[in-house]
């Protein structure tokens, strides 16, 4: 890695003592050593494995559930279904006041996707809890599902997910979140050339070489110490809370060394449960996803389909762009809402564009629950965008790197979502990258700058 | 359960347990006898985060039956270092900025320090081959694989 | 049938943090006894370094070397509120809070050493060795154990601070969607070089040269593992990743690390990385967040190198060899 000090020298004083400097870090002497304590890494005596009986279909209605040859497995303490969840319908996202609460802890009367947990098992041992959970019977009456965003979308649709009441979320402005700049239509009706691309992607696993888990301990003071690896300690801690109807004082969570998350980490799923299995019991309790949970399982990043219609000149402006993206959110809200608000944010991408058009939709189907990832709301977006970019480039036969300068932001332009432009660097990026990549653009572009324009 | 009776050597150390049969040797070690440096990843033989070396070769501790590891010679990442020292390949690879969450880093050192013990000058594809079998989400890999060839350096060093 | 080369390029900003939720994260700082420096947080440690980073940047506020700093996190019975480790936030948020409290607690700590010295507070420096000086007379001394444990037992001050950062949060307008997604934004540009064969489809990318600007990059070589990594798993996601392969279909989907791939060891790029920094105006010492916009620019670059290579536009992730294919032999019969 290099660092060109070159760049925004103007902007920074490199007289920092700590600051800058390649320090070791503190946490990998653990590392090399094997002594780095993850949460698994704990074990108390008496502990229960807890397992998950799962939907085999995509969406059923749970016509009944028989526990009892499950209950009398040898090792198994406890089995849960629905009515032992306090607040069993919850929505993590309800800190933030983004409702309905729409998901289930335990399914109770409808499975919405295949791998949902219907009835968890608390076993002395881990393969006690498998064996135990393959004599669960649940009599499924199986529904008519939806995988397709175009289908899930069209009337008649079988309907996902009751709480909701239609298969997309519905944000304050209506069946998308919509972000208007200038005439896009006006724009499109004066450009030289028109081109509208569609983009698509599948969902993708986060695989942390740590799978997802939690070990709860009940404490002798009617407390829980919950050791976890989720992503935001007071997030699961407080939306545990309601799950359990339980004071948040009551509630103890250690964590902060993770092995990988990637935003694989920030759904509530395992804590609840697990906490409420030790509750149960007064026993400590384990819940670690197997590797095949967390590949089907845990929320995935979303699959998106992202239309582009652009309005370009042959001088290489382009004067419209209308962005419709589709987020699936599988079965459940989890973060998806805020995914799809967030790409409505990032669109029209860091060009300036003056005539924007911009709806994005937080789609339901009958699929494994997607949440955040990497880049969440974003990176399917960059990859349509910037395929666009390329294919705009070559239609009106002009360099695919010049064609990005034409268009790049600069300090002080406005945004389609009404901020104007501070920071910006895509301009010094771009010519880095040309000099690296030894892609010659013309001298002009070499001389821009990101700052505002006769600044 | 029938419990059967297990004995090895580990890093050293005589241990002896009375384990469930069919108990695997990740879990013989991490529960049992609480050396917790092999990580249980995937617990079906595809992530290597579980290396460990039995007798000198690199072995899945998550396919192994501890059983069957009577009478063996075991060495753990936890293993490695001696008097406080680091062994080279956890100084190459603390050197080397090679850990992130470090999750893989004690399979990953296994998986390295079995082909240093066979082939102490390896080449890059050496060292590819050697790690292929251990799972990375974190760092692209390069700095493991600079990691491996810096300790195999260091070691010819010593040893010259 | 042929080997057939192709570059392709991309260009991509990503906001730091999540406005659009409202974004909190505080920290406490106080120091012990002997004059080491505690940073109480909640904030989580995925693997890309937050506690070293935390101790660099209240090494950096204090004055003190990095290794007199601890860091304590991801306790709720002893850390401050956290929102959580996502969307880029970490080093931005929480780096926040941990200078204003560090800056509170080298308020106090300076007032005991002017105490100490009979000089004025405002009239003194920190060499960054763990002294204390007075300006323009650095003979003029003490050591900050020696003002830890006055401060303990001589003065009764506790050498402390408390420090919230918070985004409030930004409601989109409705009927505009006008909103403030972020206060500062990453850029990159990567330009990626791969190969084609034409018959099996595959694509072997030959080179990716990334040029990232982050801000600041406040320890480089920890930049530097998170853009490798995540230009790893850019190129990951364009040729490789899915859980459902023919997604609507939910069949096929991988179940361990034998069918959900990713490039091995033996498949990687030849990796340029290029850092610039803008620091960024509310920034940690101009810091913006690189861990996720880092594996974002490789996705379309590989994708537009691909049809540079074959002529073929692959507009469905992942690109596989089979999608290649398909698109090389609907192309040859039109």
């Amino acid at each position: 890695m290099e660092l060109r000090k070159s760049y925004f020298a103007d902007q920074r004083k490199d007289d920092l003592h700590e600051i800058g400097q390649p320090r070791p870090r503190s946490d990998s002497p653990g590392h090399v050593t094997g002594k780095t304590t993850y949460f698994a890494d704990r074990n108390f005596p008496g502990m229960l494995h807890l397992k998950m009986v799962r939907s085999p279909h995509h969406h059923a209605r749970i016509r009944s559930i028989d526990t009892s040859e499950a209950e009398k497995h040898p090792g198994v303490v406890k089995v849960l279904t629905a009515k032992d969840v306090p607040h069993n319908v919850y929505t993590i996202l309800i800190l933030i006041q983004i409702g309905p609460e729409d998901e289930t802890v335990l399914a109770d009367g409808k499975v919405r996707w295949k791998g949902e947990a219907a009835v968890a098992v608390l076993a002395e041992t881990e393969r006690a809890a498998q064996e135990a959970a393959a004599k669960v019977k649940v009599d499924y009456e199986v529904l008519p599902a939806v995988f397709d965003m175009d289908e899930a979308l069209k009337p008649g649709a079988p309907i996902v997910n009751e709480y909701h009441g239609r298969n997309y979320y519905l944000y304050d402005s209506g069946e998308c979140r919509k972000v208007r700049f200038g005439d896009v239509e006006a724009g499109f009706a004066g450009a030289d050339h028109v081109l509208e691309q569609t983009y698509q992607s599948s969902p993708i696993e986060h695989a942390p070489t740590e799978t997802t888990g939690c070990i709860v301990a009940p404490e002798g003071n009617d407390r829980f110490t919950c050791y976890t690896n989720t992503q935001a300690m007071f997030f699961t801690l407080d939306n545990t809370s309601i799950i359990l109807q339980m004071p948040g004082n009551k509630l103890h969570f250690v964590g902060g060394t993770v092995g990988g998350g990637f935003g694989g980490k920030v759904d509530v799923i395992v804590e609840p449960i697990a906490i409420l299995g030790a509750k149960l019991t007064g026993r400590p309790v384990c819940f670690i996803y197997s590797r095949e949970e967390e590949m089907q399982i845990s929320s995935p990043r979303a699959a998106e389909k992202v239309v582009i219609k652009d309005g370009v000149m042959n001088d290489g402006r382009i004067v419209a762009r209308k962005v419709t993206g589709y987020t699936d959110a599988g079965a459940y809200s989890r973060h998806s809402p805020y995914g799809a608000q967030k790409g409505a944010g990032h669109y029209p991408g860091p060009y300036t564009i003056p005539n924007v058009w911009i709806d994005t939709y937080c789609v339901y189907t009958n699929r494994t629950p997607s949440s955040a990832m990497r880049g969440f709301g974003v990176t399917i977006g960059d990859f349509a965008l910037e395929v666009q970019m390329d294919k705009l480039a070559r239609l009106i036969g002009m360099d695919p790197l010049e064609f990005r300068f034409i268009n790049a932001y600069r300090d002080g332009d406005m945004k389609a979502h009404r901020q104007p432009t501070e920071g910006a660097a895509l301009i010094e990026c771009m010519q880095e990258a040309s000099r690296a990549a030894n892609w010659p653009v013309a001298e002009k572009f070499m001389a821009m700058s990101s700052y505002a324009k006769g600044a | 359960m029938a419990k059967v009776p297990v004995q090895f050597t580990l890093n050293g150390a005589e241990k002896a347990e009375f384990i469930d049969s069919g108990t695997t040797l990740l879990h013989a070690l991490r529960d049992k006898i609480g050396d917790t440096s092999p990580k249980g990843g995937c617990h079906q033989g595809t992530c290597g985060a579980c290396s460990v070396i039995i007798d000198g070769e690199l072995r899945l501790s998550c396919l192994t039956l501890a059983e069957a590891c009577n009478g063996a010679t075991i060495t753990t990442t936890s293993g490695l270092s001696e008097g406080g020292v680091l062994h080279p390949l956890q100084r190459a690879f603390l050197d080397a900025f090679a850990t992130q969450c470090g999750f893989c880093t004690p399979g990953m050192i296994m998986a390295a320090k079995v082909l240093l013990d066979h082939t102490p000058n390896p080449s890059r594809e050496d060292v590819v081959e050697a790690l292929s079998g251990n799972i990375c989400r974190c760092t692209g890999y390069e700095p493991i694989i600079q990691a491996v060839l810096t300790a195999a350096r260091s070691n010819s060093q010593n040893a010259a | 049938m042929a080997i057939r080369r192709g570059r392709g390029v991309a260009a991509i900003n990503y906001p730091t943090g999540m406005n659009l939720g409202g974004d909190p994260t505080q920290a406490l700082v106080h120091s012990t006894p002997t004059g080491n420096f505690m940073v109480t947080l909640s904030s989580v440690d995925l693997g890309q370094g937050m506690k070293q980073i935390m101790a660099q940047i209240c090494a950096e506020t204090i004055g003190v070397p990095t290794d007199r700093v601890v860091v304590d996190t991801a306790d709720t019975d002893t850390g401050p509120h956290c929102m959580g480790t996502f969307a880029s936030r970490g080093t931005h948020r929480a780096g926040n809070a941990v200078i204003q409290a560090a800056r509170e607690a080298r308020q106090v700590m300076l007032e005991v050493a002017a105490e100490e010295l009979e000089v004025n507070a405002s009239d003194l420096e920190t060499d960054g060795q763990g002294n204390i000086l007075v300006k323009g007379a650095p003979q003029k001394s003490i050591s900050i154990f020696d003002v830890a444990l006055s401060a303990h037992f001589k003065r009764g001050r506790s050498i402390s601070g408390r420090g919230m950062f918070l985004i409030p949060r930004s409601y989109p307008e409705k009927e505009t969607g006008a909103m403030k997604p972020s206060t500062c934004y990453a850029h990159a540009c990567t330009v990626a070089e791969v190969e084609v064969d034409d018959e099996t489809g595959e694509v072997t990318v030959l080179t990716v040269k990334n040029v990232f600007e982050i801000g600041r990059a406040l320890n480089p070589k920890m930049v530097e593992q998170q853009l490798v990594g995540g230009s790893w798993m850019g190129i990951s996601h364009a040729l490789y990743e899915t859980t459902e392969p023919y997604y609507p279909n939910r069949d096929h989907g991988g179940t361990d690390f034998n069918q959900y791939l990713m490039p091995g060891p033996g498949d990687l790029a030849q990796t340029e990385i290029i850092v610039l920094e803008r620091p960024s105006a509310d920034g940690p010492y101009g810091a913006k967040g690189p861990g996720e916009m880092c594996a974002n620019p490789q996705i379309p670059a590989v994708a537009n190198a691909v049809f540079d290579a074959v002529g073929v536009r692959i507009d469905t992730l992942p690109i596989t060899p089979e999608r290649i294919l398909r698109a090389l032999k609907a192309q040859a019969s039109n």
